[in-house]
Order: C-alpha cells, then structure tokens, then sequence
C-alpha cells in the first residue's frame, strides 16, 4: 500500500519535472538563442579565426598557433605600449577605482538617508553618462588651446606661458584617460556594495562592541567586509570588467584609433586597429582571445578572494 | 559612555545628525564638487551664445543663456538630408521595443531558472555567472561577422537584437526572483488553476518590479546611447538614430561646435538622469540581492 503510494507520488513527481522541464525550454529559448548568438557563439568564433590567417575578403586558411607566436614575439607595439597601458590601466583603474567605489559606499553608510541619496547620486552620476557626453566633457576640460577649463586655469595664473596639448602629449595621455575613468568608476558595483552595507543587521555591531571591538577600522574588518562579501564580489567583477572593455576613452579623448604614439593605446584598441582597420581577422582574435584569458585570471583571483569557501 | 540616542547618530546607518559625521561630510563634499563640476560646465556651456564661448578666460556660468545651440541641432538635417526629427522618432522606437523584449526575455527567463525543476538548470545559471566576465569589446569583431551573415545587416533590427541577452540583467532578476517570489504563493495561484502565462503576468511580474525597473535602467542607457550599430551596420541613413546624429554634427572643432557638442551632451544624458532618480529606491533594493555566492 505505502510502496504503491510512493511510487505513484514518485511517478507524479517525474511527469510534473517533465511537464517543468518543457515549460523551461520554452521560457529559455529566446534568452538562450540570442545569448549563443551574440555571447556564446562569437567566443567560439574568436577562439577558431584565432588559429587562422583571415582578411574578410578570401576564406580563412589555417595558421596553427603563427599569430601567437608572432604576438608573443614580434609585436613590438604590443609589448612596448599595448601591454604596459593595458596593465597599469587596468591596475589603476579596477582595484583603484574599486577599493574607491567600497570606501566611498562606507561613507556613504555612515551619514543620514535623506543626504546619503543626494551625495550617492552625485558619486554616481558621472556612469550615467553616455559616451557622447563623457567625451564632450573631458574634452572641454582638457581641450589644447586657452578655452580650455585646465589651461585657461593655468594661464590665467601664469603656470604656463603656451597651452599645452593635453590630448595630444603622450606623456600626459593615458593619466588623463585614467583620471575620466576613475571619474566614472562608480557605476553598478557601487550600489550593489553601497545595498550591502545598508542591509547588514545593526545588531551585528552593536553585539561586535560588546564583544570588544573598538573603533570603525576593526568593524570595517570583522562585520562589515565580512557580511557584504557577496556584493563585493559581484563589485570586483564588475570592476575587472570595466576596466579591460574600456578602450573607448582614449579613441574618444584624442579622436583617433592609434591613440598619439600609442600613448593611450589599450588591448581593446590593438585589437579593433588589427580587425577593423588592417583587417587581419586571425590576428585580432589571437589578442581577443588573450584578453578574454587576461580577464579570467583576474576574476578567477578575484573569487578566491571573495568567493565563499566550500 | 554613549547614550541610547547618541548611539543613533554614530552607529551605520544613522537616522540622525551627529557632529562625528562632521568628518564624512568634509570627504564627500569636495569629491562630490570634483564629479559634477564637470557636468556643470558643459551644461553651462550648451546654453553659451558664441561669443561667450570664445571668450577668454572661459566663463564658468553663463550670461546671457540662449538657446541657439539646441535650435541649431532642431533644425540642422544630416548631410543626406535627413531631418533631426527622423533620427529622434527611430531612436523613440527602438527604445521602447528594446526595453519591452528585455523586460519580457529576462523575466521569463529568471523565473524558469529560479522555479522551474530541470537538470541543467544549476549549470545554465552558472554559464551565466561565468557572463559576467563576458568583454564585449573583446569579441567585436566576431560579433561584427555575426551580425552581418544573419541579415540584420541594414536591418533596423540590428539596433534591438544585439542587446537583449544581457547577463547582468538575468543575474540580478534571478537572484531577484529566488528570494521575493514565494513557491507557496505559485502553488497556490495553480490550485486556483492559474496557467503558466496568467502565473507569470499576474504573480511573479508584479513581485519582481524593482528588478525588472534596474534592467529597464541598464538597458535604456545601453541603447539610448549606442552609435555603433548605426555607424556598423546600418548603410541607409533613414535608419540611423539620435545618438549618431548628435555625434555627427559634434565632429567639426569650431567653436560654435563646442556649444553644439555640449547642447547633444546634455541631451543624450538628461533622460538616464531622469530616469535612474525616478527609479533609485528600486534600483537599491535590486543591488542588495546583487551578492555572488
């Protein structure tokens, strides 16, 4: 009697995860097909032209591993400017801006709601900028001749006596790219990070006092970092990320792609210089492909950091 | 030792003014002047008639506001003489079909992957996770070949389709759906005989709203902005949008242009302004589920 139950109720249960699964593949497919198309798929795609020579014009012939041996070894724009930008960049610009974005969301936590939306509102405002305006913007600030904000600033109190060049001097270039993006750096892993922090149960400091922590340093390290852990890392990500697809900042502070003297040339812009200008196919997705490594090491690291140990 | 009520002003979180908030307000006070100074003066800049433009040193505020520079953009057509108001009405349509395809796609897909019972669904949620990784700027290219060889090549679709697989956007309405949806609430709208598409439309969008509100958020600026598919992929000029328009009247340097320039600025940023303020509280209570386990 129970057996025969059981096994009708097991038998229920396997019509209705079927009757689920079907229901799910209809749920998923739009995700799922444009997801392939236009994630999956050009990654495959990437790593396979990877091995080719591909000029869009003839079909692609096989290379073997030519473009990475050539990357690796001949490229000299890569090593002497690409590689050193992409890193110092990208080191400034996602843990800087992050360990920023996570102090400043700590703050933010420390003062009233009503001025806490204001002042996080103006911390975040600058991501809601479109890339039109953030060129437009920095552009005028940094602009070469006397309107602009900078050299007007330093003219006007006889620093300099000739505007300088600011979006054309390499020696000043990729530290004004990382200055707009450390402006913007603020974006959605700030407010996941600002949520956590405002979400953590208020008993938990006021138990960890009695305890005997003493001062915000060490509730900062016992309570806070590890109750918005999550948040942190979906912060981290979101950081790495940005900072390595950046690349439109330099093409968009000096008006071409290479930036002057490949001062402000990034991975993303060696990549688009070879695909869409030279079109050599195969050795554009060579460096894509080594960019998309790049990226995973960094939030592989990143998990080990964050992520909650099993 | 510290009283009750003076505990309330020191503590995270506080409902109250304390002096030893004095300090927090001396940091974010100058950092908030270096975000938006900037802003500021462009936005001064698009109501600067010529000559304040030009006038040296520059003027932080402007005089005598005009508003020439935004007539100038009313009424200037692109150089195969499409009128402005072409470009606006297309980028007006692609927005809206944009947000509603994702609102749909990435609630539908959240809810199957938060409720529903299959074998790979802890997988196809962890190859979404992995997503978040995804640099687009990495595959443009392949993308590009993409793109081309599925006919959306000069097609208006080229504007909407790339952008509706978001994985930021399922993440977070995943995430979304797990905690705010209760499985007794579903199973008791079937008992009531509610169907699969009444279920969705009538429990779980309505729950759901804040997160479905922060997709709305990430996707219009994604879209409202984007130049690419119309410098890309779109050869006929009756199909571009606002966002290349305004770009390709800024491309000169002259200083009329400059007032131009920050005029188009502003007007491509005013609406995510807007709109994030409009939206802000849901937009925070979607962030506090952002956490990755």
């Amino acid at each position: 009697m129970t057996a025969r139950k059981t096994a009708r109720k097991s038998m229920r249960d396997r019509v209705n995860t079927m009757g689920d699964g079907m229901h799910a593949l209809f749920l998923l497919l739009p995700y799922g097909i444009l997801f392939s198309m236009f994630i999956a798929v050009p990654i495959l795609i990437a790593f396979g032209l990877s091995f080719t020579y591909f000029d869009m014009i003839q079909a692609p012939t096989f290379a073997g591993l030519a473009n990475y041996i050539s990357l690796l070894t001949q490229d000299t724009i890569f090593f002497q400017h690409v590689l050193p930008n992409t890193l110092r960049f990208a080191i400034i610009v996602g843990p800087g801006g992050y360990i920023i974005a996570f102090f400043m969301a700590w703050v933010l936590a420390q003062i009233q709601p009503a001025p806490r939306t204001v002042f996080a509102l103006c911390l975040y405002m600058p991501s809601l900028a479109p890339g039109v305006f953030v060129s437009v913007v920095w552009t005028t600030v940094f602009s070469g001749n006397q309107a602009g904000l900078v050299n007007a600033f330093l003219l006007s109190n006889n620093l300099i006596d000739q505007p300088i060049q600011f979006l054309q001097t390499p020696y000043y270039f990729l530290n004004i790219m990382i200055i707009v993006s450390l402006w913007s750096a603020m974006g959605v892993g700030f407010l996941a990070m600002l949520a956590g922090i405002l979400n953590i149960d208020e008993q938990l400091y006021e138990a960890a006092y009695i305890d005997g922590i003493r001062n915000r340093f060490q509730e900062i390290i016992y309570i806070t970092i590890p109750s918005v852990k999550p948040q942190m890392l979906f912060g981290a990500v979101m950081a790495i990320v940005g900072a390595f697809n950046a690349g439109g900042v330099g093409v968009a502070l000096s008006g071409a792609n290479p930036t002057p003297q490949y001062s402000g040339q990034l991975i993303t812009n060696h990549i688009d210089d070879f695909g869409f200008i030279r079109y050599e196919m195969g050795y554009a997705a060579a460096i894509s492909v080594m960019l998309l490594g790049m990226v995973w090491v960094f939030s592989k690291i990143t998990y080990k950091f964050f992520g909650e140990r099993d | 030792m510290r009283g009750s009520s003076s505990f309330q002003g020191t503590k995270i979180n506080p409902t109250r003014f304390h002096r030893s908030q004095i300090k927090f307000y001396l940091l974010l006070i100058p950092i908030s002047i270096f975000m938006l100074l900037p802003v500021m003066f462009v936005i001064s800049n698009a109501f600067k008639p010529i000559d304040e433009l030009q006038r040296f040193p520059p003027t932080f505020i402007v005089e005598r506001p005009s508003l020439n520079n935004f007539r100038y953009i009313m009424q200037v057509a692109s150089g195969t003489g499409v009128p402005m108001s072409r470009f606006l009405l297309n980028t007006v349509a692609v927005t809206a079909v944009t947000l509603v395809a994702t609102i749909l796609i990435t609630g539908m897909t959240a809810y199957a992957l938060s409720k529903k019972k299959f074998r790979a669904k802890e997988w196809l949620f962890k190859v979404n996770q992995a997503a978040l990784m995804f640099v687009p700027a990495a595959v443009g290219l392949p993308r590009y070949l993409v793109i081309i060889n599925s006919g959306l090549n000069n097609n208006f679709m080229a504007h909407i389709v790339p952008f509706l697989a978001m994985p930021v956007g399922l993440f977070l309405v995943k995430q979304f759906v797990d905690t705010q949806v209760p499985d007794s609430l579903l199973e008791a709208a079937r008992i009531d005989g509610a169907g699969e598409i009444k279920l969705m439309y009538k429990v779980v969008f309505p729950l759901i709203k804040p997160a479905l509100a922060t997709v709305m958020i990430i996707t219009f600026q994604a879209v409202w902005g984007a130049v690419e598919p119309s410098t890309m992929f779109i050869e006929d000029d009756t199909l571009r949008t606002f966002a290349f328009y305004l770009g390709s009247l800024t491309a000169g340097g002259a200083p009329m242009m400059a007032g131009v320039g920050a005029a188009a600025g502003m007007i491509m940023f005013l609406p995510n302004l807007i709109i994030f303020i409009a939206l802000q509280s849901r937009v925070m209570s979607t962030m506090s589920h952002s956490g990755i386990k």
